[in-house]
């Protein structure tokens, strides 16, 4: 579409009854509790506004948006004016234009006039306004005192504060607070010295506590705050709306363009994610595009001790298919297998599957979701039926409780932290089951009600705690069990939890949780009415991963808190398109649509439409791989945008399964840590330069656009299809909605979708198909998809990874606001600037026992591996626990981690290694080699 | 730890989580996890594997994949 600023109604939109009134002579209908501003602007007659903008709610300060009301006294501000039957509005009288441009020629005095040098020029509102009040002159001068040179704050890496532009309308202010809720801005002092402050006296916005959300640069009327990108390269000419590729949250932006240069991402106000909102990654993270690093032509080498030799696609795919057939024919088609992404899209993931099963011949194919909401997939299909979250993110408005476990929304989720922090701000009660006292346990105008700081890997034991208080205290709702799920099995379960062995009490020396902390808890939740229930790896990653979701399920069904807006399961997926890649048949042992390969019917359907045999056999998941490549068994992968070296537990196994492969191929942006076990790159495409869709945490599928033409020259799918062809299979997919299309056809939940009604539609959440015609926001209303829910009863089993004096602290990893997954794409943007390198938190106990003290280098080891970082002591975490984060290649926290996982799925225990921290004076030796390695493995031939 | 140990240890867990079903319901579902779950190679290793490693649920559960193979 060509540029225009998003349309802004002024105030933020309302449900109410319909209400008529009569505005400049026009009769127009708006919902109760409408502003006059709005409903002035659905009819297309905008009001002259500054202080308002419509993802805020009205502040009345500026003066602009008078209007004369019959029979009313004075002339009311339109914002904050409700709408009433009958009322009869003239937003254009004389009067009215006399006033406004008596304001705006005071906020003019003292403002620069530099419009055409100014980088917002003909995307000001300020410029806007002065012209829609026909302002012509300014009798007061700019001699008087005034705002005018003073020096910007450019300490943001991606906007800049200019003071001077700044009308302190409030607006940033407030979206601050509203809608990002983190309350880093203010108003400092009274009358004429009022100025736009980051905090203290000594804060910049990089030293406050801003988070780089964007909602003040958005919320910004003039170029006080603007991207530094817009000054850069100027006015966007055209806006693509598409989908960002970093969390699960699955936020829409418009990418902003300038021929073919992205100027900014800005969030999409009608998109059904975020709403409006934004987070430092996707708002800004996005110069990874276009980084030097990156590879865009095609490279190949016989071993891995040689260096890289770019050469043709055509060569290097010939080069990768000759080496699949000779391996096949040698070793068997389950020799071979492949990885999806959930970084890249449905019919990228459901292409890679396809290979594997069709064109390969064996069904080895996993995604990255093994080594996240595995467990999810598992506990959910088991419990309710379906292997997704059951609510959209609105449903969080109508929360009475929220119970976040094992998830660090703040970090990991923000926009929908934004979200759900706005509904506790209103009321909503909060329980926070975490080993660290995460930002939502206490942040501005929130504090949860309880946080159960439990010992890492005690997940099961806390929630079956839970379940027994809800049990014997009679907080169970019975009729909700009786009319929703299996009876029988509901009794089993309530005589499990209800064992004397599993209270709070006789279970507070294993999860450390205060007894009656945790019973206070249990009531809460079981009586306060919504109750919903978010989560994150916290719950997965663990030996118990599938337990504690189906621990999870059970809490929920027995408390009648699932199948309506407000309550629900809600796994918080930690990538942009996990749910999507799990939806595509990416599981070693399901067809699209979670259907096991062993179900001839649906085995069938698939062999009908592509024409070739399939195995009915599971294939092998990812650390199976591995392990059978130590073996011998398993020689090639195909790894599309996935780093399993860095992302993956236990480094060395890891590394000693990929050298024990005859043809690692990986697809990738990056010479990335796998690659330095690869024969082929080939390098793949961003999300800004291919079309295909996501599929986010509320199963909301949203298109991803094509914006420019891709670096490396084609689109992964295209890729795929090049290998594929090679491999002797006829796929002739011109574009990806082609592929959509035949994902629609193999699968039920998605049988309504094709692109171009997602284009007409905007988003569409699954099941989408007869059944659910117009998809399906909230999961399980009439019932669960399995028929009746099922109980599962979940014995606490300790974990085998103890600690001892050997190992006598408990590693737990995660990550941070700025930086995503291992980092391969933040780290090569400015977002480095807040989290430089990974860091040890430590306990203040725990740290004076060692000697350490905050920056100190130390050495963190467990029986796998050990790596040095450095200590930061802090209580947020508690004695005996230490955390660090994965995002840094030069630390390898996954050198640390062990084999241990999930006992369903293989799901990797990440959250629990025991482990010793000492004091170090450099790097490990594995650091040191890996180093050597990783320079030797990434050389690349100079071109002939 | 190797690929059949890592087998022995996989059917252990899977045979524990699964005991607080009962003894015949966890045997029962142990060995549908691993026929569901498991690739061919990985059955036939445990049906190789030192079966006094394994639990007894396990042990049964096993017997009942290998039967069926």
């Amino acid at each position: 579409m060509a540029y225009e600023m998003q349309p802004d109604f002024g105030t933020p939109a309302r449900d109410g009854a319909p209400v008529t009134l009569t505005i400049d002579g026009r009769a127009v209908t708006v919902p109760a509790g409408t502003s006059v501003m709005r409903a002035a602007a659905e009819i297309g007659g905008a009001i002259p506004k500054l202080c308002a903008t419509d993802n805020i709610e009205a502040f009345g300060s500026c003066r602009m948006c008078l209007v004369e009301i019959e029979g009313a006294r004075g002339l009311p501000a339109s914002c904050t004016t409700p709408v009433s039957a009958g009322m009869v509005v003239k937003t254009q009288t004389p009067r009215l234009e006399k006033i406004r441009r008596g304001v705006m020629e005071l906020y003019i005095s003292d403002h620069p006039l530099d419009c055409l040098t100014c980088s917002a020029n003909n995307d000001c509102e300020l410029q806007d306004t002065a012209a829609q009040v026909g302002l012509r002159d300014v009798r007061y001068g700019y001699a008087g005192e005034n705002h005018l040179g003073q020096a910007p704050d450019l300490s943001n890496p991606y906007f800049a504060f200019d003071a001077s532009k700044c009308i302190v309308c409030s607006r940033c202010v407030r979206a601050c607070e509203e809608v990002q809720g983190t309350f880093a801005l203010t108003i400092e002092g009274r009358g004429f010295d009022s100025a736009v402050s980051a905090g203290a006296a000594a804060d910049d916005f990089l030293s406050s506590e801003c988070v780089s959300c964007g909602a003040c640069v958005q919320a910004c009327p003039t170029a006080a705050l603007n991207e530094k990108s817009v000054a850069e390269i100027g006015k966007p000419e055209r806006a693509v709306v598409t989908t960002c590729a970093y969390c699960g949250v699955g936020c829409t932006f418009r990418a902003e363009m300038r021929g073919d240069q992205l100027v900014r991402m800005v969030p999409w106000k009608d998109g059904k994610a975020n709403r409006g909102h934004s987070c430092v990654k996707g708002r800004f993270a996005w110069g990874y595009a276009n980084h030097a690093d990156r590879i865009t032509r095609p490279m190949i080498r016989e071993s891995i001790t040689q260096p890289w030799r770019e050469v043709s696609w055509e060569e290097a795919i010939s080069f990768t298919a000759n080496r699949l057939k000779a391996i096949k024919a040698q070793y068997g088609a389950r020799a071979l297998g492949g990885i999806t992404s959930s970084r890249c899209t449905n019919e990228e993931a459901f292409l890679v599957q396809k290979l594997v099963r069709g064109g390969f011949g064996s069904n080895n194919v996993d995604t990255c979701a093994r080594v996240c909401h595995s467990p999810t997939g598992y506990g959910l299909k088991t419990t309710f039926g379906t292997s997704a979250g059951t609510q959209d993110f609105d449903s969080v408005e109508d929360s009475d409780v929220i119970l976040i476990i094992g998830a660090n929304p703040t970090d990991g989720h923000p926009v929908f932290a934004s979200r759900m922090k706005k509904r506790l701000r209103q009321g909503a009660k909060l329980i926070v089951i975490d080993p660290r006292r995460i930002d939502m346990v206490r942040s501005p105008h929130i504090e949860a009600a309880h946080h159960l700081a439990l010992q890492p890997g005690t997940n099961v034991a806390v929630l079956t705690a839970l379940a027994h208080v809800i049990v014997t205290e009679g907080l169970a709702d019975e009729d909700f069990v009786r009319e929703r799920c299996d009876w029988d099995e509901y009794q089993d379960w309530a005589r499990f939890v209800s064992d004397a062995r599993h209270s709070p009490e006789t279970l507070e020396p294993v999860t450390r949780v205060p007894a009656e902390e945790l019973r206070a808890a249990a009531r809460l939740f079981a009586t306060g009415g919504n109750g919903a229930i978010y989560y994150g790896l916290g719950v997965t990653e663990h030996s118990q991963g599938s337990s504690t979701v189906m621990a999870i399920a059970n809490l929920a069904m027995a408390t009648g808190n699932v199948g309506r807006r407000g309550v629900g399961v809600n796994p918080l997926r930690g990538q942009n398109n996990v749910q999507g890649a799990c939806d595509m048949g990416s599981f070693p042992h399901e067809l699209t649509g979670y259907r096991h390969i062993s179900d001839g019917d649906t085995r069938a359907q698939f062999e009908a439409e592509w024409g070739v045999a399939l195995d009915a056999e599971p294939g092998l998941r990812i650390p199976n791989m591995l392990d059978a490549a130590v073996d011998g068994s398993f020689r090639a992968i195909y790894i599309q945008g996935e780093d399993i070296l860095q992302s993956d537990p236990n480094t060395h196994h890891v590394a000693a399964g990929l050298a024990a492969m005859d043809c690692v191929i990986v697809h990738d942006l990056f010479l990335n840590e796998t690659a330095n076990y690869a024969h082929v790159f080939l390098p793949g495409s961003t999300f800004l330069e291919k079309t295909g869709t996501f599929t986010n945490a509320e199963r909301r599928i949203q298109m991803v656009r094509r914006v420019m033409d891709p670096a490396n020259g084609y689109e992964d799918w295209q890729v795929t299809q090049l290998l594929a062809r090679a491999m002797d299979l006829n796929w002739d997919y011109s574009d990806a909605g082609q592929i959509m299309d035949e994902i629609a056809r193999l699968t039920p939940s998605f049988a309504g979708v094709s692109h171009a009604r997602l284009d007409a539609e905007g988003s569409l959440q699954w099941p989408v198909n007869e059944a659910h015609p117009d998809g399906s926001p909230i999961m399980h209303v009439d019932g669960f998809v399995r028929g009746k829910g099922k109980f599962v009863v979940t014995e606490y089993i300790p974990t085998d990874e103890r600690t001892g004096p050997r190992y006598p602290l408990l590693l737990t990893t995660g990550r941070i606001l700025s930086q995503y997954n291992v980092g391969a794409q933040t780290r090569r943007t400015a977002n480095s600037v807040w989290h430089a390198e990974d860091v040890l938190e430590i306990h203040p106990t725990d740290a004076e026992n060692r000697g350490l003290s905050s920056g100190d280098w130390v050495k963190l080891a467990s029986r796998a591996g050990e790596t040095t970082l450095r200590a930061l002591v802090t209580d947020r975490v508690a004695p005996g626990v230490v955390y660090t984060t994965f995002h840094h290649p030069d630390t390898q926290a996954n050198v640390v981690t062990t084999e241990n996982s999930d006992w369903a799925t293989n799901c990797p225990e990440y959250k629990v290694t025991a482990v010793q921290v000492m004091p170090s004076n450099g790097p490990t030796a594995w650091q040191r080699d890996y180093e050597a390695l990783a320079q030797q493995a990434r050389r690349i031939e100079a071109a002939e | 730890m190797n690929t059949t140990d890592h087998l022995i240890k996989m059917a252990n867990q899977i045979a524990a989580n699964l005991a607080a079903q009962g003894r015949e319901v966890a045997i029962r579902e142990t060995a549908q996890h691993i026929i569901d779950f498991w690739d061919p190679r990985m059955k036939a290793g445990i049906a190789a594997a030192d079966h006094a490693q394994l639990s007894e649920i396990a042990r049964a559960a096993v017997g009942i994949v290998t039967a069926k193979a």
